[in-house]
């Protein structure tokens, strides 16, 4: 017993201290007015009041909302590749390395290098895009484009590790299960849709979860392909993790801050809790 | 399946793999360029005349050995301690039994689930009344303690047999000797793991070392290259520079440790 404190007591004051307190300081600064110097003042829902009149936080959800769903779409995506991958006996640990480069990355990195090929004057997208004879734009610049822009990386820096945890799932498929449908004469394409897909739904469901947690709290893009350059693009499409930066320590609205905090978290648990609700009907436990 | 072809799907996932690489390679082609150079339309694909200006300029501003040193110096920190905290709780909690165990476990695991930004004012908070902005704990402290590495933990605790602990036990080790000598040796694939997954999430984190640095003293990495991007918005061969040198010191240790980083992320899904 006085061993189990001994070992349980770095642990738990850390927890208290640095999480368990501050989630609760947020909370409580939720419902306050406080200033960047002096005594916070109580003041009811007026945070959350003002929140909702708030056409910048409507914007930074529906760009946050826009982002995730267009980020879903790399896991389609990430479940063929990882079929594939699994197909090959040689190259294999190449192609792994080859797709989980931009994980080890600095996301810093990953942007600026980004924020150059997507540049519209003389950008290798645009260029690219030009032997096909299709337009360039500022796709960075261009508010229509942004989100669309920050997806595509996203995406591209999600895919190794969706690939990993997936093929750790398609690694569990008894072979058996694949040379028993071979010999009822099954396809490579049939076998994808009736036995690689249900049998990876429970993978496919945990990184769905992962995807869209993420995705609700992008921020690194923007920071670094807008912000960090003044880019006035900044102003149409900031996501609610960015809002919530510039409102809590680069305005100092802590209150205010912490409101658009607390609603992302009811939002992430909304999203969570609907994923788990619908899984019932798609994902398969053998 | 010993008779099908594969080329067709290699030839997939040589389409897909040369998307992953052509940002990195045309990083590394502008980087060798000059700055007019870069701006030409349509682009040079090999740079016209080789130059290393970019490198020279981009070491000449920015501080990057002492930037290293602060990401190097956070994560160490940071791994060492979050290993130690949530080794020593993991054990308790899969081994150890003490009044309200359930009930504090039950409280690590409601934590795990809150986004990161929940915590972020409170521990702004902590750290300015603590003197410690622009300091190096400053950016290591909040990462030390991690619900998600005490539950990693207690996991590979409870997955292994009872025996080799009772005999020791026996032999009159106390608790600790029973953890240091016995449990802990046998939880190394996991210790790797967990080091691998708070390393890199350490070394790739931008917001909290944004926040809590605010002079821009004891900056890492993520925030001096943002620095250096909102210094030389167009240069691109010195800003490819700076991505390049700053990113390459994880993608090498990645090369040497690539089975310890699948195997975490495996174990976990990193994300966030």
């Amino acid at each position: 017993m006085g061993w189990a404190l001994l070992f349980i007591a770095p642990a738990t004051i850390g927890l208290v201290a640095l999480y368990l307190w501050p989630f609760l300081s947020t909370f409580v600064k939720s419902f306050q007015d406080v200033p960047a110097f002096g005594p916070a003042t109580y003041t009811g829902l007026d945070n959350y009041v003002e929140l909702v009149g708030d056409g910048e936080v409507w914007k930074a959800f529906g760009n946050s909302a826009l982002y995730t769903v267009l980020v879903l779409l790399g896991i389609p995506l990430a479940v063929v590749l990882a079929a594939l991958i699994e197909q090959v006996s040689r190259g294999r640990s190449v192609y792994r390395v080859l797709f989980f480069l931009p994980v080890v990355t600095l996301p810093v990195a990953v942007g600026m290098v980004w924020r150059f090929i997507y540049n519209g004057d003389f950008g290798l997208l645009n260029y690219v895009l030009s032997w096909f004879g299709i337009d360039g734009h500022y796709w960075v610049a261009d508010p229509r484009f942004t989100i669309y822009a920050f997806a595509a990386v996203g995406i591209w820096m999600g895919l190794g590790i969706n690939l990993i945890i997936l093929g750790a799932g398609l690694q569990a498929i008894p072979k058996a299960v694949y040379e028993a449908s071979a010999l009822d004469g099954a396809g490579r394409v049939r076998q994808f849709f009736h036995i690689t897909v249900p049998l990876l739904s429970p993978s496919i469901f945990f990184v769905t979860i992962l995807t869209v947690i993420a995705a609700l709290q992008m921020f690194d893009l923007i920071f670094i392909m807008l912000r960090s350059v003044n880019n006035t693009a900044l102003a149409d499409s900031k996501t609610i993790v960015y809002l919530f930066y510039e409102k809590a320590f680069v305005q100092f609205q802590q209150g205010y801050g912490a409101a658009v905090a607390i609603v992302l978290l009811i939002v992430i648990m909304i999203a969570t809790a609907l994923q788990f609700r619908l899984q019932r009907s798609w994902v398969f436990y053998g | 399946m010993g008779e099908r072809r594969t080329w067709p799907i290699h030839l997939l996932l040589i389409a897909a793999s040369v998307i992953m690489v052509v940002p990195f390679a045309w990083q590394i082609l502008t980087v060798f360029k000059t700055t007019p150079e870069v701006a030409r339309i349509p682009p040079t694909v090999l740079p016209q005349e080789f130059s290393l200006h970019a490198f020279e300029t981009f070491f000449s501003t920015v501080p990057f050995w002492s930037m290293f040193a602060v990401s190097t110096g956070s994560l160490v920190l940071r791994v060492v301690g979050q290993v130690a905290v949530a080794a020593l709780a993991g054990y308790a909690f899969a081994r150890l039994p003490f009044p309200g165990r359930n009930l504090l476990f039950g409280l690590f695991v409601a934590m795990l689930m809150v986004p990161s930004q929940l915590f972020l004012i409170g521990q702004y908070g902590l750290i300015r009344d603590f003197g410690l902005l622009d300091t190096l704990p400053a950016l290591a402290i909040p990462g030390m303690f991690s619900a998600f590495g005490t539950f990693l933990m207690r996991q590979a605790f409870m997955n292994m047999p009872a025996d080799f602990e009772e005999a020791a036990r026996l032999d009159g080790a106390n608790p600790f000797q029973v953890f240091w000598y016995v449990m802990l040796p046998m939880a190394k694939p996991t210790l790797a793991a967990l080091t691998v997954l708070t390393g890199l999430y350490s070394w790739n984190d931008l917001l909290w070392p944004l926040i809590v640095s605010p002079s821009g003293e004891n900056r890492p990495l993520p925030v001096g290259l943002a620095g250096l991007q909102g210094q030389f918005g167009t240069d691109y061969p010195t800003l490819m520079a700076g991505a390049l040198v700053c990113s390459i010191p994880l993608v090498l240790v990645f090369l040497l440790l690539q089975r310890q980083f699948f195997r975490g992320i495996a174990s976990s899904g990193l994300k966030g």
